[in-house]
This record gives C-alpha cells, sequence and structure tokens, in this order.
C-alpha cells in the first residue's frame, strides 16, 4: 500500500481536475483509478465506497474522502495553501468560490446542444471579462504582489491560474485586456511544482473532446 | 455602528438561509437589509459592495464577504463549530456537502414551471431517501452519538437538520425509516439557540411562494426558464 493519495474519477478533468492541480502544486504524488464503463462506478458504489454514491473520491490519510470542495479544503489545509489565518482563509474562499462558478460554466460548454452552443459561448465570455477577471486583476493592481492573499502562494492562485488557461482555450486572446493577469499567469506557471505539471506527460487531463461526451453519459447516467 | 453581522438579501431563504441557521446556532445576532428594487441592487453595484455582483453579502468583521461557502465557513470557524483539527474539518465539509447538494435541489424548486414541480418533488424525496438520508442514519448508527462529528456540536448538525426540516416540507413522514434521524432531529431542535430560531417571530425566513419569487426575477432580471433536474 502505497502513502500516495488514490483519485478515483473517469480519465479526464470534470471535478477532479483542480484536486489534481492542487496536489501537483503541493509536490504531492498521487496515483489514479480510472472509470470507464457504469460497471466500475457500480462497483464503488456497491462495496460503500462512496459516501454519497458520487465521485470525485480521493483515498487520503485513511479516508476515502468525497465531495470535492471537502477535498480540496483538506489538502490545501495540510499543505499550507489555506492562509495564515480566519481572515486570510475568508479572502481565498471567495476567490475560490467565485473561479468555481466560472468554472463550471467553462466545463459545461462541451456539454451544450449545438443550438445553444453559441449563445452559452457568448455567455462565457461576458462573465469572464466583465464579472470574474476583473475582480483578480483588480485586487492585483490593488496590492502589487506576486499572490493574491497574504504575499504568498496559496490554492486560490493555484485556482485562478487553472481558470485562466482554461479561458484561454475557450478564446485564446481572452487576456488580453488584463496585463496583470497575463504577468500572474507566467509567473505562476514558472513555479516548479506547476511547471512541472504543465509539461506533456504529467497527469494534468486534456480538454473534454465532443467524440468522449457519449462515454462519460454512458458511465454516469 | 453595530457590531452585528448585516445580511443582504431577499426577505426569503434562497442562498441566505445557511447562513442566518449558523448565525442563530452560533448565538449571534444578525441585521437585515432585504432586497424589493431593482434601484436598491443596483445601488449596492455601483457602491462597489459586490465582489462578483451577487447576493448574498454579508457585511462582517469589517469586510463585506460573499460566496455562501466563504461566509458559512468564517463563521463556522470563529464560532468553534468547525470542528478541531482538519480530520474533523475533514468530516464536516463532506456532510456538509452532501446537505448542500441536498437543499440546492429544494431551492430551485419554487422557481420551476407548475408542471414541472411533482416531478421535482419525487425527485427530491427519492435522493433523500435514497442517497442522502441513508448516509447520515449510518454515521450517527456508527459511532452512536448525539452529534455527527467529534461529539460535538457542529456546522453539520446544523446544516442537516435545516435540510431535513426543508424535506419534511414537501413529504411530512419523508423521516419514517429513519429512527436515528428521528431522534437527531429533536435533539438539535432542543438547542436553546435552535429551539429559539424555530420559533414564530424569528428571523427563521418561511418556504418560499410566488411573491419571492416575483423579486428575485425583478430584481436580478432573472427572468429565463429554470430548468428541473
Amino acid at each position: 500500500m502505497s502513502g500516495k493519495p488514490k483519485l478515483h474519477y473517469f480519465n479526464g478533468r470534470g471535478r477532479m481536475e483542480a484536486i489534481r492541480w492542487l496536489l501537483a502544486a503541493a509536490g504531492v504524488e498521487f496515483e489514479e483509478c480510472f472509470l470507464e464503463t457504469k460497471d466500475d462506478l457500480t462497483k464503488l458504489q456497491k462495496d460503500g465506497s462512496l459516501m454519497f454514491q458520487q465521485v470525485p473520491m480521493v483515498e487520503i490519510d485513511g479516508m476515502k474522502m468525497v465531495q470535492t470542495r471537502a477535498i480540496l479544503n483538506y489538502i490545501a489545509a495540510k499543505h499550507n495553501l489555506y492562509g495564515k489565518d480566519l481572515k486570510e482563509r475568508a479572502l481565498i474562499d471567495m476567490y475560490v468560490e467565485a473561479l468555481i462558478d466560472l468554472y463550471e460554466l467553462l466545463m459545461t460548454h462541451a456539454f451544450q446542444p449545438a443550438d445553444k452552443k453559441e449563445q452559452h459561448f457568448a455567455n462565457i465570455v461576458d462573465k469572464t471579462t466583465n464579472r470574474y477577471f476583473p475582480v483578480y486583476e483588480k485586487v492585483l493592481k490593488d496590492h502589487g504582489q506576486d499572490f493574491l492573499v497574504g504575499n504568498r502562494l496559496s490554492r486560490a492562485d493555484v485556482h485562478l491560474l487553472e481558470t485562466l488557461l482554461m479561458a484561454e482555450e475557450c478564446k485564446p486572446d481572452i487576456l488580453a485586456q488584463f496585463p496583470l493577469l497575463q504577468s500572474f499567469k507566467a509567473r505562476i506557471s514558472n513555479i516548479p511544482t506547476i511547471k512541472k505539471f504543465l509539461q506533456p506527460g504529467s497527469q494534468r487531463k486534456p480538454p473534454l473532446q465532443e467524440k468522449d461526451v457519449p462515454k462519460l453519459m454512458k458511465i454516469f447516467h | 455602528m453595530a457590531g452585528k453581522p448585516k445580511l443582504y438579501y431577499f426577505d426569503g431563504r434562497g442562498k441566505m438561509e445557511s447562513i442566518r441557521w449558523l448565525l442563530a446556532a452560533a448565538g449571534v445576532e444578525f441585521e437585515e437589509e432585504f432586497l424589493e428594487t431593482r434601484e436598491q441592487y443596483e445601488k449596492l453595484l455601483q457602491g462597489g459592495s459586490l465582489m462578483f455582483q451577487q447576493v448574498p453579502m454579508v457585511e462582517i468583521d469589517g469586510m463585506k464577504m460573499v460566496q455562501t461557502r466563504a461566509i458559512l465557513n468564517y463563521i463556522a470557524a470563529k464560532h468553534n463549530l468547525y470542528g478541531k483539527d482538519l480530520k474533523e474539518r475533514a468530516l464536516i465539509d463532506m456532510y456538509v456537502g452532501g446537505t448542500d447538494d441536498l437543499m440546492g435541489f429544494i431551492m430551485m424548486f419554487p422557481f420551476l414551471p407548475a408542471e414541472d414541480k411533482e416531478k421535482q418533488r419525487a425527485f427530491i424525496v427519492q435522493k433523500a431517501t435514497s442517497r442522502y438520508f441513508p448516509a447520515y442514519e449510518k454515521v450517527l448508527k456508527d459511532h452512536g452519538q448525539d452529534f455527527l462529528v467529534g461529539n460535538n456540536f457542529s456546522w453539520a448538525d446544523v446544516h442537516l437538520l435545516e435540510a431535513i426540516l426543508m424535506v419534511e416540507e414537501k413529504k411530512s413522514d419523508v423521516l419514517s425509516g429513519f429512527p436515528h434521524l428521528q431522534a437527531f432531529k429533536a435533539r438539535i431542535s432542543s438547542i436553546p439557540t435552535i429551539k429559539k430560531f424555530l420559533e414564530p417571530g424569528s428571523q427563521r425566513k418561511p418556504v418560499p411562494d410566488d411573491k419571492y419569487v416575483e423579486t428575485v426575477r425583478r430584481v436580478l432580471r432573472m427572468y429565463y426558464d429554470i430548468k428541473a433536474n
């Protein structure tokens, strides 16, 4: 039995990707067990491994953790990426929760029916450039520091980088009006653990392809 | 300036209700400003009070906090309702995640077209009785303690009680297969701060009605359709 966390999910980003990012940023090696068929999911459900019969599930420190936020909170706190006190945690939580909202928008793009795709895309661009990115640009501008909270690396920086990159996959020039986010992106991408995760061959997953959607629907529906 | 937290939201449950529950359970008095008009909302926006242009927003300890989960985490930790260590927090977060998902199905209910409501009610009851309640029943059964985590009252207990009562509003006998949850409900409801919150005249909000839906839609200009699960 290895001491490494073990991730149970399908071989794709979904709700597990933020967890992969955070573990990687913290320099924690992890193993993955991919669900390929509905039977794989059923087996996990039947053996009592999934508290609410859902994945993500991460075996870590003797626990079978479920609920994405719970897992992320635990990893962040364990690895000192959750601020130094309640007030820093409050800021981190505010920034991260909004990124989760934005991530949901970005993530559901592949699942949109053809007649809704264009409108959904327009909504993504609108929310990203008018609601979310300006906030982070302002945070960085106001304090002039390298990191979002407390002048040191936290989970908020990791989640923001992940989201910036996903948004760019949607629209390559989406950071055009945000110079500080551009330099943030370059700076955080250069952190050794994160740089490693961004290289080919890492456990980072590619964007969901349309052709993979049917297989996913079979496992989860 | 009062030292009390001030809640900015509609005069109804929505995403703010769990925050009201937690503050009440912690014995914290709070004030509320209810959004009734679009103008009020725009004033908040223009004043830069809403970080992501959304409510809930809670003024607390010099911060204008937004994002429901961030607010709940802060209140829980500040008032020692978040466990004594990382592992207890992990359990609390898992349990709260489940009740949050369950209450999410109920939160959208008033916004559904009339013809979808019965189907959603059945969905809520099915998920409650086959997925969520069994999990919490087992937790209580396995350790035999009064509270979900660490033999101590925590946010998880508050959140679960709130969820139980909400599901019971949809089907009054929904706890019939869950003796431990029935005892849990009685026990937690008797905690003085919670008992007070459950009495008429408290800041607990009633089941949302059409007037509430109309107010939300008007203030947020949210006229699109919500789909059932």
